[in-house]
């Protein structure tokens, strides 16, 4: 027993709607590297924010055993006291402070409120001898590469003299030399005795540093293996075998010609230009087609569909659009919608909807010209045609005067569909459009899927959920690490064959 | 009506329409500026006893005040979009120094004069809109900056001394009355004799307000929407239809309307049709509301952000040709801290600070609150700084309450 740091048992955390965690358990022996794997929404965050206070005790159930005690974290502040230390996927240093204050921000080397610099200083640079940067302790942070202000994180946890350092997707955003790096410190700290939890997508990672790992799925634990009895296949499995069940409508699909064929497409990140974060990618979608796009987190989805949509994201965007066969430039939003192309975001809520607004002006915002003469918009006919929508889209709500903000994801879902479908598009790309929405909206949903692709529309779906790809979908292309490494018919598609093709390896070949 | 949009079809009976409920049409943060208004109108005539409600007084409320009112119609829209101009009140100045030197100086004629300070204003505001829209800085900045810019620029053009006198044409329109066409008529008993050409045009205006409503609500009615129930929406005919001719009454009983009542009528009604029903205006709240969500439904967020403020430099151009005309001097401080009385009245009147959200009729009518509170102070004899306290609590207090309404709203949800 004396070899269990955390036994976290029966932890039930609920969302508005949504269960997030159901009655998971979770054990990690003191000075392993515990990994946890598991898709996207599977409950690995909420875990580990639970596990560090970020959701404090009583705002879920089940218990946390930490070093033989029960343990009731109300904030990040208590667990770190413990030497508890969450490094997260979005990193949280202050850019323009230094290195030095950063380590100590919050836990300033201070006496009576005065900073002694000299001791900060010190204290900073053994430190990052420590996580092996080369860098003085003064530079801002700036000024250093995402995989040297991931070292400064880890710094930082050391500072707080962490013993279970808390790791999600460290790697995600590094080149492999970093995350080599990064790999061999991690090494290095466990033979220090400090544990180590990693969630991580990327499988040989997983199978390289990890002791045991734990599957999660659906917020329910599924299995905890030592790595030694893994392979690769063993954790995809685990990791998407789930059901499936009667959750898709059935739909028999009437493919036309070619709509729009995205050709030889490359983006470069806005944040950091030399990083692409979609290479070379070749899309076709056909009319009445619904196409899913899978990818994991990071690999380029996102970037891909709205970069085609009027190029709103990246930067040095190459490559060509067809339309119908023919060429075309859509080089902003109005006249990527000008060509009939629509894009639902996946955050409505940021990027979608005006949620101070109703309905109805929210239905007419892309496509406001269609309800306007000489500058002037027929409001009668505005709520009309959303009135309209109101009724075919099932938005349930008594007016379409009802402020958005005010409505349920799937109904907000709804108004965004609806949005987009009067702007009477040729290409529909759904991003996530089942996110954070209940099983009973998610039928309604694909069924306008389906209607839409009967419509003629091309439809390109990007899901995080492989079964939802998998119910709905004629066709999938898969996306890793910004490339396209596969093109699969739903007939020969399984969710182990896609997850193998989106975690897939694409060599760098020299130009 | 008019043919619909191709893909509408008309008249359709959409199925579960008739379960709508017909739902009291009472919001108090809409009503809430106008009870504010009333409130603040009662209490100075209280206190004043009946001084502020004279018909001379009345007419003085008006003028004195219209320069700031033109102010904060610019300003509300910029507010809605979630900007903020600081630089109006040294624009004003600017302007009425530039009309000064064309006008006075240089002697060309007047309407070429206004319009080429219509024109300096609108390069002014393209200017400003062009750092805040096109270079990324914020408007807070950008206009502060402009606010020092434009106060020298003023003085470049002024020195240190006034010009004037302005041509008749200009003292006018700030100064001056329509004319009596009509001659008088008595009113009988107290009231003495009025303005029958201004009462005309009161009767005309009350009429054109109750037909406009009217075809509202029985537009709504075509199109099955939520309708106020008819005591209510009589009570809206009737309500602002006393009001009107009551200040018709009043101002024809003095002298006749002013002129920059009518041009600030126009301007009014103007506005407020574009934001209600104009693709810029709707655009206007878009981007206020969600940045993002109309840069991505592909509105030209820069360009409406641009235009907004040209259309304010513009309409600080016509401030400042009213407040040169009504001193009938263009001189180097015109126009101190007016942006702050632009501001408040459009927050008063129930913009938000986060933008999307706001009216031209509640920045006027916060606009009128102050005037009314300035005027009546002065009435009363107050001192400076007591003013001053009241205004700075007639702002928080208009902001909290909007703060508190939108927490308690979102508690409810």
């Amino acid at each position: 027993m004396t070899d269990t740091i955390l036994r976290m048992s029966g932890i039930t955390k609920t969302f508005p709607g949504v269960k997030a965690l159901q009655d998971v358990n979770l054990e990690v022996r003191r000075g392993e590297i515990h990994s946890i794997c598991g898709e996207n929404g599977a409950g690995k965050s909420t875990l580990m924010k639970v596990l560090s206070g970020v959701y404090p005790h009583g705002t879920y159930e089940g218990d946390i055993q930490y070093d033989g005690e029960l343990c009731h974290f109300s904030g990040i502040r208590d667990s770190e006291h413990r030497g508890i230390v969450i490094i997260h996927q979005e990193l949280a240093l202050a850019s323009n402070l230094s290195i030095a204050e950063n380590i100590f921000l919050g836990n300033e080397q201070a006496k009576n409120g005065w900073i002694n610099w000299n001791r900060t200083n010190a204290a900073a640079d053994q430190l990052l001898r420590r996580v092996g940067l080369a860098e003085s302790a003064v530079t801002p942070v700036v000024e250093l590469g995402v995989g040297k202000q991931q070292l400064v994180e880890i710094a930082k946890a050391l500072s707080k003299e962490v013993r279970l350092l808390i790791l999600d997707e460290p790697t995600a955003a590094l080149n492999d030399e970093d995350s080599a790096h990064l790999l061999n410190l991690l090494r290095g700290l466990r033979d220090e005795g400090i544990t180590c939890v990693i969630i991580s997508h990327k499988l040989n990672e997983v199978m390289g540093i990890s002791d045991r790992v734990t599957i999660l799925r659906d917020g329910r634990t599924i299995w905890t293996e030592n790595t030694v009895n893994l392979t690769e296949e063993k954790i995809i499995s685990g990791m998407v075998g789930r059901d499936m069940e009667h959750r898709y409508p059935d739909h028999t699909p009437k493919i036309g010609e070619e709509s729009l064929r995205i050709a030889d497409w490359t983006v470069y990140s806005p944040t950091q230009p030399d990083r692409a974060l979609v290479r070379n990618a070749n899309l076709t979608l056909r009319r009445g087609e619904i196409v899913g796009l899978a990818g994991l987190m990071g690999a380029g989805r996102t970037e891909l569909a709205m970069s085609v949509f009027g190029r709103s994201y990246g930067v040095n965007i190459s490559g060509r659009l067809f339309k119908d066969g023919k060429e075309i430039q859509a080089r902003s939003v109005r006249e990527a919608i000008d060509h009939g192309i629509a894009y639902a975001t996946e955050d409505r809520k940021r990027y979608g909807l005006n949620l101070i607004e109703d309905i109805k002006r929210n239905v007419s915002a892309a496509a406001l010209s269609k309800l306007a003469k000489g500058g002037w918009v027929d409001g009668n006919e505005e709520f009309k045609v959303a009135d309209e929508f109101r009724a075919s889209m099932n938005i349930k709500s008594p007016t379409v005067e009802a402020i958005v903000g005010k409505l349920s994801g799937g109904n907000q879902q709804k108004v965004v569909l609806s949005k987009w479908i009067f702007t009477d598009p040729d290409v529909l790309i759904l991003d996530e459009p089942t996110r954070g929405i209940d099983v009973g909206a998610k039928y309604e949903i694909y069924t306008i899927i389906n209607r839409l692709a009967d419509e003629g529309k091309a439809i390109l779906v990007i899901s995080s959920e492989l079964p939802e790809l998998l119910g709905i979908c004629d066709r999938i292309y898969t996306l890793s690490a910004g490339r396209i490494t596969g093109d699969v018919p739903r007939a020969e598609a399984t969710q182990e064959s896609l997850m193998t093709l989106m975690t897939k390896e694409v060599q760098e070949v020299a130009p | 009506m008019t043919a619909a949009p191709a893909q509408v079809g008309k008249g359709a009976n959409v199925p579960g329409r008739d379960t709508a409920p017909r739902r009291v049409n009472f919001d108090l943060k809409q009503s809430g500026i106008y009870i504010a208004l009333a409130i603040t109108v009662v209490i100075f005539t209280a206190l004043t006893g009946g001084d502020l409600l004279a018909p001379q007084n009345l007419s003085n409320i008006i003028v004195q005040y219209s320069y700031i009112l033109v102010l904060a119609i610019g300003m509300v829209l910029i507010i809605i979009a979630g900007h903020i101009d600081l630089s109006v009140g040294s624009v004003v100045a600017a302007s009425g120094a530039f009309a000064a030197v064309m006008m006075v100086e240089m002697d060309l004629a007047w309407p070429i004069a206004v319009l080429a300070t219509l024109a300096f204003g609108a390069l002014v505001g393209a200017w400003q809109g062009y750092w805040v829209a096109y270079f990324g800085i914020p408007a807070f900045i950008v206009t502060l900056a402009g606010m020092l810019l434009f106060r020298a620029v003023t003085y470049m053009i002024l020195g240190n001394k006034g010009i004037g006198p302005f041509p008749d044409e200009i003292r006018t329109l700030a100064n001056g009355f329509i004319p009596g066409w009509m001659g008088n008529i008595g009113l009988g008993g107290a009231l003495g004799g009025a303005d029958l050409f201004s009462i005309i045009v009161g009767v005309l205006v009350v009429v054109a307000m109750a037909v406009v409503q009217f075809r509202t609500r029985a537009g709504r009615i075509r199109y099955s929407q939520a309708v106020d129930p008819m005591w209510l929406f009589l009570l809206k005919v009737i309500v602002p239809a006393l009001l009107v001719l009551f200040l018709v009454v009043q101002l024809a009983r003095f002298r006749n309307l002013p002129w920059v009542l009518v041009l600030l009528a126009i301007l009014v009604v103007g506005y407020t049709m574009v934001t209600n029903r104009a693709v810029f205006g709707r655009q206007i709240y878009a981007v206020g509301g969600n940045l993002q969500a109309a840069t991505l439904s592909g509105v030209k967020v820069k360009s409406v952000v641009f235009w907004l403020f040209v259309n304010m430099g513009v309409l600080s151009a016509v401030a400042g040709l009213i407040f040169a005309g009504r001193l009938n001097l263009a001189g180097p401080t015109a126009g101190n801290s007016f942006e702050l009385d632009a501001i408040a009245a459009a927050f008063i009147g129930g913009a938000a600070v986060q933008g999307g959200v706001g009216k031209v009729v509640g920045a006027i009518t916060g606009g009128l609150i102050m005037g009314v509170i300035n005027n009546g102070a002065g009435l009363i004899g107050w001192q400076t700084e007591t003013v001053m306290l009241v205004k700075g609590f007639v702002l928080l207090a208009a902001v909290a309450f909007d703060v508190w309404s939108k927490r308690r709203t979102a508690g409810a949800a």
